[in-house]
């Protein structure tokens, strides 16, 4: 993606273009194993602009996860270059992986205590945190007494107690019935527009196998290529939010994009 | 001025249909009321061991064997009040239970550190690990002759097989719990921010806390029948009273009826500690993070 692309990318999405990107990649490589081993990632080049919503999508074993894991910090490259606005990124799996030890408000004050908040100060942000994700009810309940979805919106509260610019989602919501899982992408857009009011812009970096699901939430989707993984092809989605996931524009979209994806599989073949 | 969020409709709608569906989707909370649960909990072994004290009488009723071989109990129940204070039952008893607490105390300290000195490192671990099964799977009393030879007979003695018999449990709970954080919890944590002591103190040793209580209820299992191993084997007035040394006592005058009375005081204290000590814990450990049997 050459950089007048990606400015005239962040124009259609009103971003602000003054603003630092809030990831960005160059070259970056990742390889298991020997030298001999095929690259996991192979040259990604790939800029997130402050508060964009990018989706990443891939068949397996695209290096989806990996590039979470690269752009977390869990991992590092084999080779090139990776910068985090804030030189930190919140991380949200496919489980909550919430600790059960803990009630749901325990776990939101968790991750504010490691950010050396104040004791007084954590009680009334967690709450406030919960109540964002509209968990106002189950602060004090237990991890196992709340459902995926709730679990999910804890995780999510968690996130963004941790006060990064940029939240990486690792097929979130893949494990979710599908009532919940598009009741949890119109809570996720929520959330995302209420950061930019607030002039806190979250960039959103959000790994689905789910095509539609990539083109309902995302601003540009980026489709990875498998072994290597490399950026196969962008589109930037020009629907206006609020979205649904049943619109035609969505559907028309997603078609396109998974007749690309079959091609890429079909190449392995 | 956060909080001044626009309500417009898509937002109420939202808000609605989330509340239906964690109305519907929340389980909920299937702890029985208070007097139930101890019914529940105090009524299967109650009437079992009742059973088993309606087996004995039967079988001292059929008399099968000579009542100084097989005493009912009634025999022992007389024998214990009878004897109670002139063999000072009940100093005996305190002089092991205060062993217990001290020996029991000091394995749990000792295993609680050597445990926390392997959680950092997993080669450590690998490395203690087999040993401590090795010596966890040695019975205790093996120790005492050495132990006798070391230190003469001492409360150094009884303490010694005490420890070698209960830090390994410990040691094990506490590393077998660490070593079964599931990954994700690590990586969580350090996303979080914790690293070195910090994610040791917030997300693995509470992780750890249920294999670590175990090893704990292990430990004192194991210390208890060290103490009475190293009681029954290092018998000497200076060493004070302690119900080992009670039952010794009731051997040399062949008082089957006192040994009987005595074994079931071990039995019973062990079972004491248990009901009112690890099974309330364990219970409420079980039941906040979700994994009660159904």
């Amino acid at each position: 993606m050459t950089t007048s692309d990606f400015l005239e990318h962040a124009a259609a999405a009103t971003l602000d273009p003054a603003r630092p990107p809030a990831v960005r990649l160059s070259g970056v490589c990742k390889t298991f194993g020997g030298a001999d081993a095929v690259p996991v990632l192979d040259e990604i080049d790939l800029q997130v602009a402050a508060g964009e919503l990018l989706c990443v999508l891939g068949a397996s074993g695209c290096g989806k996860s990996t590039l979470l894991n690269l752009i977390a910090g869990l991992d590092r490259p084999s080779a090139g270059q990776i910068s985090v606005d804030g030189g930190h990124a919140a991380l949200m799996f496919q489980e909550s992986a919430l600790f059960p030890w803990l009630t749901a408000a325990g776990n939101v004050e968790l991750a504010l205590r490691l950010r050396k908040v104040a004791k007084a100060e954590r009680r009334e942000q967690a709450r406030r945190l919960l109540s964002l994700v509209r968990l106002d009810g189950a602060a004090d309940k237990r991890v196992h007494e709340l459902s995926g979805g709730m679990r999910q919106r804890v995780a999510m509260a968690r996130a963004l107690a941790q006060n990064s610019a940029v939240l990486l989602m690792d097929e979130p919501f893949a494990a979710l019935d599908a009532i919940t899982r598009d009741v949890l992408h119109e809570e996720l857009v929520s959330l995302w527009e209420g950061n930019a009011r607030e002039g806190r812009p979250l960039a959103i970096v959000f790994v689905t196998h789910n095509v539609r699901e990539a083109v309902r939430l995302g601003q540009r989707v980026v489709l990875l290529s498998s072994r290597p993984g490399r950026v196969a092809r962008e589109w930037s989605v020009d629907l206006p939010q609020p979205r649904r996931i049943e619109d035609a524009a969505v559907a028309g979209l997603a078609a396109e994009i998974t007749g690309e994806l079959r091609r890429e599989i079909s190449r392995h073949a | 001025m956060p909080d001044e969020t626009p309500r417009i409709p898509a937002q109420r709608d939202l808000a609605t249909l989330e509340a239906g569906l964690d109305a519907l989707e929340t389980a909920r909370s299937t702890r029985a009321e208070p007097l139930r649960r101890l019914l529940r909990i105090l009524l299967p072994p109650l009437l079992a061991a009742a059973a088993l004290l309606g087996l004995w009488n039967l079988l001292v009723l059929a008399r099968i064997k000579p009542g100084w071989v097989l005493p009912g109990p009634g025999d022992v129940y007389d024998a214990l009040v009878a004897d109670w204070t002139r063999y000072g039952i009940g100093d005996a008893l305190l002089g092991s239970i205060s062993r217990a607490v001290i020996g029991f105390g000091a394995s749990v300290l000792l295993g609680t550190l050597i445990g926390l000195a392997a959680a950092g490192s997993r080669t450590l671990r690998s490395a203690v690990a087999p040993l401590l099964s090795g010596l966890q799977n040695l019975p205790s009393v093996a120790w005492v002759p050495i132990a006798i030879m070391w230190f003469g007979i001492t409360p150094a003695t009884i303490y010694t097989v005490m420890l070698l018999g209960a830090v390994p449990s410990v040691v094990i709970g506490l590393i077998d719990g660490i070593d079964q954080v599931p990954p994700i919890y690590r990586k969580v944590g350090g996303n979080l921010g914790a690293r070195g002591l910090v994610l040791v103190r917030r997300v693995l040793l509470p992780a750890a806390l249920p294999a670590y209580v175990s090893g704990l209820k292990q430990g004192w299992a194991f210390s208890w029948r060290s103490l009475m191993a190293a009681e029954l084997i290092a018998v000497s007035p200076t060493l004070g009273p302690g119900i080992g040394q009670t039952l010794e006592l009731a051997r040399e005058n062949q008082d089957m009826a006192l040994a009987f009375a005595t074994v079931l005081l071990i039995l019973g204290l062990g079972v004491l500690v248990n009901v009112l000590g690890f099974a309330p814990v364990e219970r409420g450990l079980r039941h906040r993070r979700g994994l009660e049997r159904a």
